[in-house]
């Protein structure tokens, strides 16, 4: 330990993906007691970085020193064993078993060959509390919440004797009061001399928890900076190499002037609707041509808002009507033929169907109308998917390319072509600019505008605080399952959001 | 992660529509050199009444496992095909006094609504379709010899109901592989060009986003599973009426494992959202011309079970799907 | 504000209520209870019932599909399934058939070995080309039947000669009242139950199945899980396939066709989760009794044909998965 080598030392790293350069000469060194960010846009080889660091990738080249030892991970095991463990962005635990096994999965404490359960109790136990945690060992993990989970990922890590701990987007689903408990989790872990490396796309974290930071762009280094004095503007031109004045000259995102503040022509209004503790009486109202946005944590049932109104949830009660009729709404399609149309945060799970074309995937959703006596016409869809690759812009070698080799931000488009090409009254947009390139976000941003420039009804649901104050003309702010606040005209900004957020009860 | 989607592909020309509903051309070219290999090594394979041969008895493992892909196709299975076979056969059997086809009527509509009740279990409990279909597979079974006085042999003689099995078109085209041919263009025409087609392969794809893009998810699946039953009942009409007797017990048996090799080795993926029926006609054509040069080499039958064995991984090998 | 009562707060919120703990009970026990239920209709209306005869029988008939159930498990618990066990059971009878005449030890172990090996094949296939479980057993199921039936030119093999410790292993009796299997399953049994529940195999097992991926990351060596659980199944398989040859006096290569289905009927029907993770051997053994009692009621009933009871067996098992899935909703 007497060495003066740093923790870890990356020099010229280098991955390859089937011909795609993922990672090239990359440098990263991260000492003892120190907790260094990676960031960079989507692309720029973060997480293929740490998945080198931490033996789930093998790298194609270049050479890594754990104290001044060369090591060569050959799995995450190798990894873990040296002392670098990773815990990821979803929770990797095991749901259906206790906390302790959790924790002591593969290496469980045993007495004449057979797992000793009340010593490994025991030592679980000690762990989580030398943490600050007070969690039951014998717990089912599947019973608590997903801020515990995540510390028992910790606890794990810690109780392998971890030297290095890779926290990749560990507050993507926490809550800000857990958010709270994580930082002081690192803190003792870094007074311990804990190397951390810290990922994560909320600058306001990067600053209350980092030292240094290292920026990736395109698989290449770009810089690594101490984060104090450094500004948040530099830190963002050096992720989009960009100048800084460059970046000065227009607003951050690509949304136009505010609307103006009046009520618009009702579109879309919900009265009172309740669902378990999930909503409690939301009543909102949209207007035609309006870009009503919607704020709130993870959680504070923003995107329950959204499913209830598409009818992709059943509400115990409330109801919603459409341009004054009320609408009976037992699934989607209920919603759709009505005109409502809705973008899900979510591409993966619930957009894209990955193994087919542009083509199938934008027309999804219109089969219905392209189709007599059963059969779809394939000019019909053309002529759609001719139209809207043209209009969004999206880049893909032919209509007939598979979806899942598109950018996310292409991807992004095809499913808001899938929506705009039934021509719908009201459209419902679930974090539209979320996990895209910086590009294809303001494509996106300028085209929800010129949308409710036509007159569509806008609800556009985001976590990016920028892109809401700039495009809304009313801003409903989520807290708890309730309306918490609705901002209009000046009351906009991003202060007054965070502030309705925070308040309690 | 985001971080692979959003890497840079190499414009792909290649990847249209077509390819995903071609077969594989593994499949294709070991069904060509099966038949090769035959032509050169086994007398009389090459001739005209033996490929006959081939196609009346690849026949109701053909439709079952047609059936099967479109259920595969959506994430499914269905085990329960040999059994509802046995039922079709055996309603049939005991309604044939009341004339041919209101016979066949009655059996295919008990096996479409069984099938659909198979569909709606899955569908709105949101159970394994391996495990109702399993209870179907036995209950099926129980039924049918239920149905037929204890499994019992019903033979009879009944020439517009034989006409199905037994006779020919034009002296020259046996009617089951004529039901077969039409079957399977119909089903390629389902598949590819209907909305019924789509929303099938869309709910295995991804069945949130079919949901969410206004699919009826369980109204899709009851219709697999209904369409599999009825294509199981007409698999056993055929079978009964070329043997001229109902077999309760007998029918079917284990042709569910057939037709899912079938399906398999075709291409069809078993995780649903990819399915092929060319290829699914390959791969039981593959297992068919596999039991019949064997038998013609005079070759034990167990052997040609390996042999299929051997297939299956090895084709299935081949069209695992790609990961870095 | 400290952690703790940060933490306790939020997941007091997460609790699970009453509702749903007595669901996952119900889920997890429910089968245990309608054994006992079955049982006590048994007692109250069949004066054969509770008779140690009878009670040995259906312990005895159901022994080998409990092995085969009891292997089953922890390929179940992986999340995976075993299509061939039927047919490596037929494999160990028609080797041990065949190899009876040299001692039960030598008949045994060969049997076993060969059965062992091709459930290893199974796992390797499995755990090293990835190709889904279901396929690739399905294969063996029928590459095995194939072998069976071609090694015995479709014949049955029978015992010859009076092979006293090969015919001890189907038919002999501990103590002039306890049958042989009924033995070996009880002690197939706590074994399987010490492996899953108190050795790190055993937790990798349930590791496997709750999140490959996790268990995975966390360092665990999953293709050797893999790869064990179906060697495992396959010995145990072997093991039923043994005694069945030893009872019946011969080695069919026919014997254990639909074996598989049963196998995987009673596991579920016990409570374990066919998506892997979640269940227990004990679980497996009250599915596999609790099966075994109701065809044995219908039995001592005497009136209901063999069709009506695949009837009730399809529809016993449906009621019991629809139950099953309801209660672990209200979780």
């Amino acid at each position: 330990m007497a060495n003066n080598e740093p923790l870890l030392r990356m020099q010229h790293i280098r991955k390859v993906f089937s011909g795609v350069v993922a990672l090239d000469d990359v440098n990263f060194t991260l000492e003892r007691g120190e907790v260094h960010s990676l960031v960079g846009e989507n692309g720029a080889g973060k997480s293929t970085l740490i998945k080198v660091m931490t033996g789930a990738y093998n790298r194609d080249g270049g050479e890594m020193f754990l104290e001044g030892v060369p090591v060569n991970f050959r799995a995450p095991e190798d990894a873990q064993h040296a002392g670098v463990v990773a815990v990821y962005q979803e929770v990797n635990l095991l749901m259906f078993r206790t906390v302790a096994e959790n924790i002591f999965l593969g290496r469980e404490p045993r007495r004449f060959g057979l797992i000793d359960w009340s010593k490994m109790n025991r030592e679980a136990g000690e762990i989580l509390r030398n943490l600050g945690l007070q969690i039951d060992p014998k717990a089912v993990l599947g019973s608590l919440n997903i801020a515990s989970r995540q510390m028992i990922a910790i606890a794990r890590g810690v109780s392998l004797g971890a030297k290095i701990l890779v926290l990749d987007e560990p507050t993507s689903s926490l809550t800000e009061r857990e958010v709270g408990l994580l930082y002081d989790v690192i803190r003792r872990l870094k007074a311990q001399g804990t190397g951390i490396v810290y990922i994560s796309h909320r600058f306001d974290e990067l600053y209350a928890v980092c030292d240094k930071v290292t920026v990736l762009r395109d698989g290449k280094y770009i810089a690594t900076r101490p984060l104090a004095g450094l500004e948040r503007i530099d830190l963002i031109c050096l992720m989009l190499g960009k100048q800084r004045e460059d970046l000065e000259k227009k607003g951050a995102t690509a949304f136009g002037e505010h609307h103006e503040a009046q009520m618009p022509e009702p579109l879309l209004e919900t009265e009172n609707l309740t669902r378990g503790r999930r909503l409690k009486n939301v009543s909102i109202k949209a207007g035609r041509g309006e870009i009503l946005g919607m704020a709130g944590l993870l959680g504070s049932g923003r995107t329950e808002v959204a499913r209830a109104v598409f009818g992709a949830d059943e509400v115990d009660a409330g109801k919603v009507s459409l341009e004054g009729k009320p609408l009976n709404l037992r699934s989607p399609s209920d919603a759709i033929r009505a005109g409502i149309a809705f973008l899900s945060e979510d591409r993966k799970a619930e957009g894209i169907i990955p193994e087919w074309s542009v083509r199938e995937n934008m027309t999804l959703a219109a089969l219905p109308a392209l189709t007599s006596l059963g059969v779809v016409s394939r000019a019909k869809q053309n002529e759609i998917v001719d139209k809207f690759m043209r209009r969004l812009g999206i880049k893909a070698s032919s209509g007939e390319q598979k979806i899942r080799e598109l950018s996310g931000g292409n991807q992004q488009k095809v499913l808001l072509a899938r929506w705009l090409c039934k021509n719908p009254k009201f459209l419902i947009l679930d974090e539209p600019t979320r996990g895209i390139d910086i590009g294809a976000k303001g494509e996106i941003q300028s085209l929800i505008n010129e949308l409710a420039d036509e007159g569509l009804g806008v609800l556009m649901i985001s976590s990016e605080l920028e892109e809401l104050v700039e495009g809304s003309s009313r801003i409903v702010v989520m807290r708890d399952g309730e309306c918490a606040a609705e901002l209009r005209g000046k009351d906009i900004s991003q202060d007054a959001i965070i502030n309705a957020m925070a308040e309690t009860n | 992660m985001a971080e692979a989607i959003t890497q840079p592909v190499a414009a792909k020309r290649g990847s249209s529509s077509f390819a995903d509903y071609a077969p594989t051309y593994g499949a294709a070219a070991a069904l060509v050199l099966l038949i090769l290999a035959n032509v050169f090594l086994t007398p009389n394979f090459a001739a005209l009444d033996n490929f006959r041969n081939i196609l009346v008895q690849v026949t109701p493992t053909m439709l079952v496992a047609v059936g099967m892909t479109f259920v595969i196709a959506t994430g499914g299975i269905d085990l329960s095909v040999g059994s509802l076979m046995a039922i079709a056969s055996a309603v049939a059997a005991v309604s044939l006094d009341y004339g041919a086809y209101p016979a066949i009527l009655a059996a295919l509509a008990v096996v479409t609504l069984i099938g659909a009740f198979n569909g709606w279990l899955i569908a709105t409990f949101k159970i394994q379709p391996i495990i109702v279909t399993l209870a179907l597979l036995i209950a099926g079974r129980g039924v049918a010899q239920v149905i037929s006085n204890g499994g019992q042999l019903i033979p009879f003689s009944n020439p517009s109901f034989e006409f199905w099995g037994k006779d020919s078109l034009f002296g020259i085209l046996p009617v089951p592989v004529f039901v077969m041919i039409v079957i399977i263009g119909l089903a390629i025409f389902v598949l590819r060009a209907t909305i019924f087609g789509r929303h099938v392969i869309a709910v295995g794809g991804n069945e949130n986003a079919a949901r969410l893009s206004g699919i009826s998810v369980n109204r899709t699946k009851i219709m697999v599973y209904a369409l599999s039953g009825l294509l199981a009942g007409i698999a056993g009409l055929i079978y009964t009426a070329r043997l001229g007797a109902s077999d309760a017990s007998q029918v079917g048996q284990t042709i569910e494992l057939d037709a899912i090799a079938a399906t398999v080795v075709g291409g069809t993926a078993l995780t649903g959202g990819r399915a092929t029926v060319i290829g699914t006609v390959i791969g039981a054509l593959i297992m068919q011309i596999i039991t019949t040069s064997f038998n013609m080499n005079g070759i034990k039958f167990s052997y040609a079970l390996v042999i299929k064995a051997a297939i299956i991984i090895f084709v299935v090998y081949l069209q695992r799907p790609k990961s870095h | 504000m400290s952690h703790s009562e940060t933490l306790n707060e939020i997941n007091a919120g997460a609790g699970r209520s009453m509702r749903a703990k007595i669901g996952s009970f119900l889920q997890q026990q429910g089968a245990l209870i309608m054994l006992l239920l079955v049982c006590v209709i048994g007692f109250a209306r069949y004066e054969a019932f509770l008779t140690p005869e009878n009670l040995l029988n259906v312990l005895r008939q159901n022994s080998m599909l409990g092995l085969v159930a009891l292997g089953m498990t922890f390929v179940i618990l992986t999340g995976g399934i075993d299509l061939s066990v039927g047919a490596l059971l037929a494999v160990a009878g028609v080797i041990a058939a065949n190899l009876a005449d040299r001692g039960l030890l030598v008949a045994l172990s060969a049997a076993i070995a060969a059965t062992t090996f091709l459930g290893l094949i199974n796992g390797l296939v499995i755990a090293k080309a990835r190709i889904q479980p279901f396929i690739v057993t399905l294969a063996m199921m029928i590459a095995a039947r194939g072998l069976a039936l071609a090694a015995t030119g479709e014949q049955s093999v029978r015992i010859t000669g009076a092979n006293e410790s090969f015919n001890w292993l189907g038919r002999g009796l501990i103590g002039d009242f306890l049958p042989v299997p009924i033995l070996i399953l009880i002690i197939a049994f706590a074994i399987g139950w010490v492996v899953l529940n108190h050795t790190r195999f055993g937790r990798n097992v349930f590791a496997v199945g709750d999140n490959d991926e996790a268990a995975r990351l966390m360092g665990l060596n999953i293709n050797r899980v893999t790869i064990a659980v179906y060697a495992i199944s396959g010995a145990l398989a072997g093991l039923a396939g043994v005694i069945l040859a030893s009872r019946l006096g011969t080695g069919q290569p026919v014997a254990g066709i639909g074996w598989e289905l049963d196998a995987i009927a009673a596991v579920v029907i016990g409570g374990t989760l066919l998506t892997g993770g979640q269940g227990s051997v004990l679980s497996t053994l009250v599915g596999v009794l609790l099966l075994g009692v109701i065809f044995n009621l219908f039995n001592l009933e005497g009136q209901i044909s063999p069709w009506w009871q695949l009837v009730l067996r399809g529809v016993i098992l449906l009621f019991v998965v629809v139950v099953q899935n309801r209660l672990t909703r209200l979780g």
